[in-house]
């Protein structure tokens, strides 16, 4: 008999508004062990073609079905530094899942609930044994440390998703790796911009300590580009920069109206709310406010875990407003389908004209136009046009624009060496080298605001370069 | 972890801290700002730096007790560490030989005027400075701002200061302006007090610098609270500013923004002292 595709249990909608608590509670030792055998263990398996950084998928699925559940673990730590974090956050809808064979004709196999069971499996009880990094962890990169650079310093400037897997990599190959964050808290957006419910906060600590304990230095408070130059680093003696700083630069409509009070961009709502801790306040120092009927602007991840996050900060009304229809909202299904479980309406082919405030500059409402789609843009999608007269004003007291992040200027700006695109996007080639010799970068720094897993990607590609480099520069 | 090596209260509810933070110090040019947290539940607020010293690999700030933050900072004594301090944010003030320069500063804001004024003087300025509080006793920085002025006003709301004047730094701006020929004004202080200044010296086309203080977040350009309008264009204070042109800010806007918490502010305040008198 065939074994049933496993779902992931979640928590009621109406419950989880309530609090920050985690949406998806992941699935049991049981439906694993059972989601594990539907795997065909294919001789050639094109999911791991799916997986920015390698993973061997067959293996530890396999390693799964066997109950060998901290051999899972090892397995997938092989390639993957921060594993419980991509199993709930990765859109393996469009990268292994998409792959697997099975889901030609049925449901693919549950790859990143499987990889978010045994990550939390290691990490909790039943039987806790922490991984420490061992000489094989070292040794995986066929010992660098043997080639007679151990104690080369690489700089990584930034600890979101690209610097801690191109510093954890760089670190098991060997090398002493400072990671320079700017924030007061290591994790980049996996702090400041994923919720609690979707991400706890947590889980990101404990696999930052992960990396930790593989050798890697983390530096908070450290504002590279204005305490330290990437030139005052190599004088410091670092031989080697990457750079992931991210995609931090809010972008803002430029419509009228948009400096009143009550209009966040989605970082300073989420960092608020995330990183500061608003919903905790006043036990936190830092407020946020909020008002009883909330609009979104965009259509991506961000906004929804934006519209998400004013419903549990008590909001009556959350919705969404976007400006191309339901097809093309840039947001991972599963996470549009939480949001609408959740009660969020979405206003589609809608489009933001202007804000209108009272005499206290607080924002009342949001004039809006219809929208239709026209010829395809440079992006492929349908160009939304607007509707000659078709404005209307809802009102609303809180605003959140998530039309998406440029990357952060404060390195690019402070070094001229840099070549940048248009949008001020750090370029590089396929191997992450930059134009500034023994200078990398990667993740939404030269890619523009993209996902947790190809930034990640990007960090291991990147190790790899600055392997090759050290190696070629020291002889 | 970031030492608190020396704190003092200089005037009514005004404190100075030296603090202990090698790198930054190294860096600080004189308008730029940190960033601090007073402990793990703290808020990021932004504070200008008023001195560093090199050598000893330290920063001044000089902070006025406003709300919970700031209540919490001027509880902490020498000796005592702060969570975090980043820095040095934001474009330092441009200075140069200008010719006449006029500094303005009101109450806390002398703390941010002295580098510049001082810089100012350093490098051929012929520096004019006027300084104003409510009360000699939130006077803050008097002989310091003395050492480096050419000429020096201070200016009291109720006329305390025995040598000062009562009155208001813009009276002091206006008849400056009448007798001589000021290149530059600089101004930081209450932003109602640069709004004044603002709209004395537009009508005479004087230059004007003002050092904004917006709501910030983080403080190095991922969130834009700290956005405001200039010359009708959205600005972000922590890494286009802290300074700009006070002719093109819309005043207006900035005022009304900086109240966008109060209520909440308050009840911060308030759940403060009383944990403070349980």
């Amino acid at each position: 008999m065939k074994t049933p595709h496993q779902k992931m249990p979640v928590r009621d909608a109406k419950e989880r508004i309530k609090n920050f608590s985690s949406v998806a509670l992941g699935f049991t030792e049981e439906q694993s062990v059972l989601e594990a055998k539907r795997c065909l263990q294919c001789k050639k398996p094109v999911c791991i073609e799916g997986c920015p950084v390698e993973i061997d998928i067959p293996k530890f699925i396999k390693e799964i079905s066997e109950k060998k559940f901290l051999e899972a673990i090892k397995t997938i730590k092989e390639k993957n530094n921060l594993p419980a974090i991509c199993g709930r956050v990765c859109p393996q809808e469009t990268q292994c899942e998409l792959k697997c064979i099975l889901g030609k004709k049925n449901e693919p196999v549950a790859i990143g609930s499987l990889e978010r069971f045994v990550a939390d499996y290691e990490i909790a009880p039943p039987s806790f044994i922490p991984t420490e990094p061992t000489s094989a962890d070292v040794k995986l990169y066929g010992g660098a440390s043997e080639k007679g650079h151990f104690r080369t310093k690489v700089a990584v400037v930034g600890s979101g998703p690209a610097g801690l897997t191109c510093a954890g990599d760089l670190a098991r190959m060997g090398y002493s790796v400072t990671v320079f964050e700017s924030l007061h808290m290591p994790g980049g957006v996996l702090v400041y911009g994923i919720p609690e419910f979707r991400l706890p906060k947590g889980i990101v600590h404990r696999e930052i300590d992960y990396v930790k304990s593989l050798g890697v230095e983390i530096k908070c408070n450290m504002v590279i580009g204005k305490v330290k130059s990437l030139k005052e680093l190599f004088q410091s003696n670092y031989e080697a920069i990457f750079i992931g700083t991210g995609a931090g630069l809010p972008q803002f409509l430029n419509v009228p109206g948009e400096n009143l009070c009550g209009i966040y961009s989605a970082n300073e709502f989420l960092t608020r709310v995330n990183l500061m801790k608003a919903y905790l306040f006043p036990e936190y120092d830092t407020p946020v406010k909020i008002g009883k009927r909330v609009a979104v602007l965009g259509g991506g991840n961000v906004a929804m875990d934006s519209a998400r996050v004013a419903l549990r900060l008590g909001a009556e009304e959350s919705i969404i407003v976007y400006r191309r229809t339901e097809k093309e909202l840039p947001a991972r299904r599963e996470e549009v389908e939480n949001a609408k479980e959740e009660g969020i309406k979405f206003h589609l082919l809608t489009a933001p004209v202007k804000f209108i405030g009272d005499e206290k500059n607080n924002v009342t409402g949001m004039e809006c136009i219809k929208m239709e789609l026209g010829e395809p843009d440079e992006s492929g999608r349908r160009r939304p046009v607007p509707i000659p007269d078709s404005n209307f004003v809802f009102n609303l007291d809180t605003v959140v624009i998530a039309i998406g992040q440029s990357p952060n200027p404060l390195i690019p700006k402070s070094t001229k060496e840099l070549k940048l695109a248009k949008k001020g996007n750090v370029i590089v080639d396929e191997g992450g080298r930059t134009s500034m010799e023994g200078v990398f970068a990667g993740g939404d720094i030269s890619t523009g605001a993209a996902t947790v897993i190809e930034a990640m990607g990007a960090g291991k590609i990147a190790a790899r370069s600055i392997d090759e480099y050290l190696k070629v520069n020291r002889r | 972890m970031f030492k608190i090596l020396e704190k003092q209260t200089v005037a009514e509810k005004i404190n100075r801290f030296v603090i202990e933070v090698k790198d930054i110090a190294l860096k600080a040019l004189p308008g730029q700002f940190v960033i601090f947290r007073v402990d793990e539940k703290g808020e990021r607020i932004p504070i200008t730096i008023s001195d560093a010293d090199k050598e000893n690999g330290t920063i001044t700030v000089f902070v006025q007790e406003v709300g919970k933050t700031t209540e919490k900072l001027g509880l902490l004594k020498k000796g005592d560490f702060l969570r975090d301090v980043a820095g040095p944010l934001g474009v330092p003030t441009d200075i140069e030989n200008f010719g006449t320069a006029v500094c303005v500063a009101g109450g806390v804001g002398t703390a941010e005027i002295y580098p510049i004024a001082r810089e100012l003087k350093r490098v051929g300025n012929k520096t004019i400075n006027i300084v104003g509080a409510r009360s000699k006793n939130h006077l803050i920085l008097a002989d310091e701002m003395k050492k480096i002025s050419d000429e020096l006003y201070i200016t009291t709301d109720d006329g305390s200061y025995p040598s000062g004047r009562k009155g208001f730094v813009s009276d002091v701006l206006k008849e400056i302006m009448e007798k001589t020929k000021i290149d530059i004004v600089f101004a930081v202080g209450p932003v109602i007090m640069m709004k004044v200044i603002s709209e004395i010296t537009k009508d005479k086309k004087i230059k004007t610098i003002v050092s904004l203080n917006p709501i910030m977040v983080d403080g190095t350009g991922m969130c834009g609270c700290c956005r405001v309008s200039v010359g009708g264009t959205p600005k972000f204070t922590c890494v286009d500013g802290p300074d700009f042109d006070a002719h093109q800010v819309d005043w207006n806007e900035l005022i009304l923004r900086l109240k966008t918490f109060n209520d909440k502010e308050r009840i911060s305040l308030e759940e403060f002292h009383k944990c403070r008198i349980i």
